[in-house]
C-alpha cells in the first residue's frame, strides 16, 4: 500500500514537471518559434557575459526566454489593486492553476513497467472514471479566470474574465459531447484502457490510433480545447489588442506567473489529452509487449524495459508535435470575434457534437459491441 | 473511506456550510458553497458513487455556481453592510433549527437505524450501473426530467428578458388612438 | 469503516445550516445558495442510505434531484433578475407587495 502511495506520489511529480517543460518549452516557442513564423528574429538582446555568444550560437534567446523572463516575473512587486478584494484576488491564480495542475495526474504516459519485480502503471493516478474527473476539473477551472477578472476592481478586466467565463462554459459542452463519443467508442471512462484499446492494427499495418475511429471528434476536441485555454483564435478574453492583458492585466510578478503557466499548461493539458483519445497515448505504432512487429513480417525482439521506455518517449514526442501544431495555430490565425466565437461554440460544435454521438451510438448498435 | 479522511471532509463541509451562511460578501458565500459542494462531491465517492461524485462537480460546482457567479455580478451585489436580517426572526430560525436538528438526532442514534448493509457488487456506481438502473427503473422519469429542463431552459429566457421597444409599443394602452374631441 | 449514522448527522447538520440561513438572511441570493445546500445535504443521505443498502436507487434519485436543482437554480435565478429589474433590490424584507 504505501509504495504504490510512494511511486504515485513520483509519478504525479513526474507529471507536473512534464507539464512544466513543455510550458517552458511552449514559452520558447511562444517567442522563436513564433519569430520564425513571421520571418523575425525574436527575442534575442538579453545576455549574461556574452555566454551565447562564447558558445557560437548568439540567436537562440535562450537566456531571454528561460532564465530572464522567470527572474524578472518572480522579482516583480506583487500588488494589489485600490478597492479590491485581497483574498479573491490572491485566489485566482491559484484557482486558475490549481486543477490543471491535477489534471496531469490521470494522463497515462507509459505502460506498466517492470523494476525489480514490481510492476508499476505509469499514470499517477488510475481512476476508473478518468474521463468524468477531466471535465470535473475543467469545470472548477472556470473559477480562477472569473474571480481573477472579478477581483481586480477594474472594468476592463471583469469584461475579460465574463468573456472568459462564457467562453470556457459554452466549449465544455462541446469538449464534452467529444468525449461522450470517444468513450462510447471505447466503452470504458479509464484513460489507461481507452490507450491499450488503441494498440494493434487494422488490416495489417494501420494502427488502431483512435483519430481514424473518430476524426469528427478529434476536430471538435482540437477546437473545443483550444476554446478552453483561451489561445488565438479564442483569446478574445485576453485580446491583446483591447484589454492588454483582460482579467490578469492587474496581476504582477507571481501570480501573473501563475497565469501565464495556467495559460501553457493548458495547452499542454490540450495536446496530451488530444494524444491520449486520438492518436495512440503511449503506443508506438507496430511495438507490442514483446517487439516489434512490422508489416511486412519482420519481427525484431524488444525488452520490455526498453518496450515501456519507448513508450515513454512516444508520448512525448506526440505532445511536442501537437504543442507546436497548437502554436502553429496560434500564430496564424485572427481572433474570433464573440459573437462569432458564441455561434461556433453554441450552433456549430454543439449540434456537430451530437450529430457525431448519433452517428457513432448508430454504428456501434449495428457492428453489435465496441469497436 | 479512510476515517481521517471523512472527518476532515465533514469538519471542512460544514465549516463551509457556516461560512456561506455567516458571511457578509456574496461572493464569498458563493465559494464556500462551492467548497461545500466539492467536499460533498468527494464524500459521494468515499461511499463509492463515483459518478454522482464527479457529476456534483461537474454539474452543480461547475455550472450551477457559475450562473450564481454570473447573477451575481449582473446585479452587482455589495458587500452587506448593517444587520442581516431582524433579530426575531434570527432567535426563531435558531430556535426551529434547534428543534429539527434534535428530531433528526433522535432519528439516528444507531439502534433506530435499522437499515440492513448488504455489499457492493462489483462495479456499483460505475456509470455500467447508473445507467442500466436509470434506463430500465426510472425511464419515465428520466424521460419527464429531460422535459423539465427543457421547460426550464425556456422559462428562464422568457422571464430574464427585456422587453424590447417594439413589444412597449404593441401594447394596448400604447397605441395610436384618435384623440376624441373632449 | 464509515458509520451510517455518522453521514446522516453531517445531513442532518447541512441541512440545519441551511435552513438557519434561509430563515436568518434575507438576501435573496444568500437565501438560494441556503437552499442549495439543503439540497446537497439530502443528496449526501440518499447516496449515503443507498450505499449502505447496495442498491444504486439513491444514486439515481440524487441524478434527479441535482436536475431539478440546476433547473430550478435557473429559474429561480431569471425571478431574481426580473424582481432586481423592477424593485432595484434583492433585500427580501423589501419585496412585501402581496402584503396585506
Amino acid at each position: 500500500m504505501t509504495i504504490e502511495l510512494v511511486v504515485g506520489a513520483i509519478e504525479a511529480i513526474l507529471m507536473v514537471l512534464i507539464g512544466l517543460h513543455l510550458s517552458i518549452f511552449l514559452l520558447y516557442f511562444e517567442r522563436k518559434g513564433s519569430a520564425l513564423i513571421q520571418d523575425r528574429v525574436g527575442a534575442n538582446r538579453a545576455n549574461i557575459t556574452g555566454l551565447g555568444r562564447k558558445l557560437g550560437m548568439p540567436n537562440l534567446g535562450i537566456i531571454n526566454t528561460l532564465v530572464a523572463d522567470p527572474v524578472k516575473l518572480f522579482t516583480k512587486e506583487d500588488f494589489v489593486p485600490d478597492g479590491a478584494d485581497h483574498f479573491l484576488h490572491g485566489l485566482a491564480p491559484f484557482l486558475a492553476l490549481f486543477p490543471v495542475l491535477i489534471t496531469f495526474a490521470v494522463i497515462p504516459f507509459g505502460d506498466t513497467i517492470t523494476i525489480a519485480g514490481h510492476t508499476f502503471n505509469l499514470q499517477a493516478a488510475g481512476i476508473n472514471a478518468a474521463a468524468l474527473y477531466l471535465l470535473a476539473t475543467i469545470g472548477i477551472g472556470v473559477y480562477g479566470v472569473a474571480l481573477g477578472g472579478w477581483a481586480s476592481n477594474n472594468r476592463w478586466a471583469l469584461l475579460g474574465g465574463i468573456r472568459a467565463t462564457a467562453q470556457m462554459i459554452s466549449y465544455e459542452i462541446a469538449m464534452g459531447l467529444a468525449l461522450v463519443a470517444v468513450i462510447m467508442t471505447y466503452g470504458t471512462l479509464d484513460l489507461q484502457a481507452m490507450v491499450r484499446s488503441q494498440g494493434g492494427v487494422w488490416f495489417g499495418f494501420l494502427p488502431r490510433w483512435g483519430i481514424l475511429v473518430q476524426p469528427l471528434a478529434f476536430i471538435l476536441f482540437l477546437t473545443a480545447g483550444v476554446a478552453e485555454s483561451k489561445r488565438i483564435p479564442f483569446d478574445l478574453p485576453e485580446g491583446e489588442s483591447e484589454l492588454i492583458l483582460g482579467y490578469m492585466v492587474e496581476y504582477s510578478g507571481g501570480k501573473q506567473a501563475a497565469f501565464m503557466f495556467t495559460d501553457f499548461a493548458e495547452q499542454a493539458l490540450t495536446a496530451m489529452l488530444l494524444v491520449t483519445f486520438f492518436l495512440g497515448g503511449w503506443q508506438v505504432p507496430w511495438l507490442y509487449r514483446d517487439g516489434f512487429h512490422f508489416p511486412g513480417g519482420h519481427f525484431l525482439a524488444i525488452a520490455p524495459l526498453a518496450v515501456s521506455i519507448l513508450g515513454v518517449i512516444a508520448f512525448l514526442i506526440k505532445v511536442v508535435i501537437l504543442c507546436a501544431f497548437l502554436g502553429l495555430v496560434r500564430w496564424s490565425l485572427p481572433r474570433f470575434r464573440y459573437d462569432q466565437l458564441m455561434r461556433l461554440g453554441w450552433k456549430g460544435l454543439v449540434p456537430l457534437g451530437l450529430a457525431n454521438v448519433l452517428v457513432t451510438a448508430f454504428i456501434i448498435v449495428a457492428t453489435g459491441g465496441a469497436h | 473511506m479512510p476515517l481521517i479522511l471523512f472527518w476532515f471532509l465533514a469538519t471542512l463541509s460544514v465549516v463551509a456550510a457556516l461560512g456561506v451562511v455567516l458571511q457578509r460578501n456574496p461572493v464569498h458565500c458563493l465559494l464556500a458553497l462551492v467548497l461545500t459542494l466539492l467536499t460533498i462531491a468527494v464524500l459521494f465517492i468515499g461511499q463509492g458513487a463515483v459518478v454522482v461524485g464527479f457529476l456534483q462537480a461537474i454539474v452543480y460546482a461547475g455550472a450551477i455556481m457559475v450562473l450564481f457567479l454570473f447573477v451575481i455580478w449582473l446585479l452587482n451585489l455589495p458587500v452587506e453592510t448593517g444587520s442581516t436580517g431582524r433579530l426575531a426572526a434570527k432567535l426563531l430560525g435558531a430556535i426551529g433549527v434547534a428543534a429539527l436538528l434534535a428530531e433528526l438526532e433522535v432519528f439516528w442514534v444507531p439502534s433506530h437505524l435499522q437499515v440492513k448493509a448488504a455489499g457492493h457488487v462489483a462495479g456499483y456506481g460505475a456509470i455500467d450501473a447508473l445507467s442500466q438502473t436509470l434506463f430500465s427503473e426510472y425511464l419515465i422519469a428520466f424521460e419527464v426530467t429531460s422535459v423539465l429542463l427543457l421547460v426550464a431552459v425556456v422559462g428562464a429566457v422568457a422571464l430574464a428578458r427585456r422587453t424590447t421597444e417594439t413589444e412597449i409599443q404593441q401594447r394596448p394602452e400604447n397605441s395610436a388612438r384618435p384623440e376624441k374631441a373632449a | 469503516m464509515v458509520q451510517l449514522n455518522w453521514l446522516m448527522e453531517l445531513s442532518a447538520a447541512i441541512f440545519a445550516i441551511g435552513v438557519a440561513g434561509f430563515l436568518a438572511r434575507r438576501n435573496i441570493l444568500v437565501m438560494f445558495m441556503s437552499i442549495e445546500l439543503m439540497l446537497n445535504a439530502v443528496n449526501l443521505a440518499f447516496v449515503s442510505l443507498g450505499s449502505r443498502m447496495g442498491t444504486m436507487d439513491g444514486q439515481v434519485i440524487v441524478f434527479f434531484v441535482m436536475t431539478v436543482a440546476a433547473a430550478e437554480a435557473a429559474v429561480g435565478l431569471a425571478i431574481i433578475i426580473s424582481i432586481f429589474r423592477n424593485r432595484e433590490t434583492v433585500h427580501a424584507d423589501d419585496l412585501t407587495l402581496l402584503k396585506w
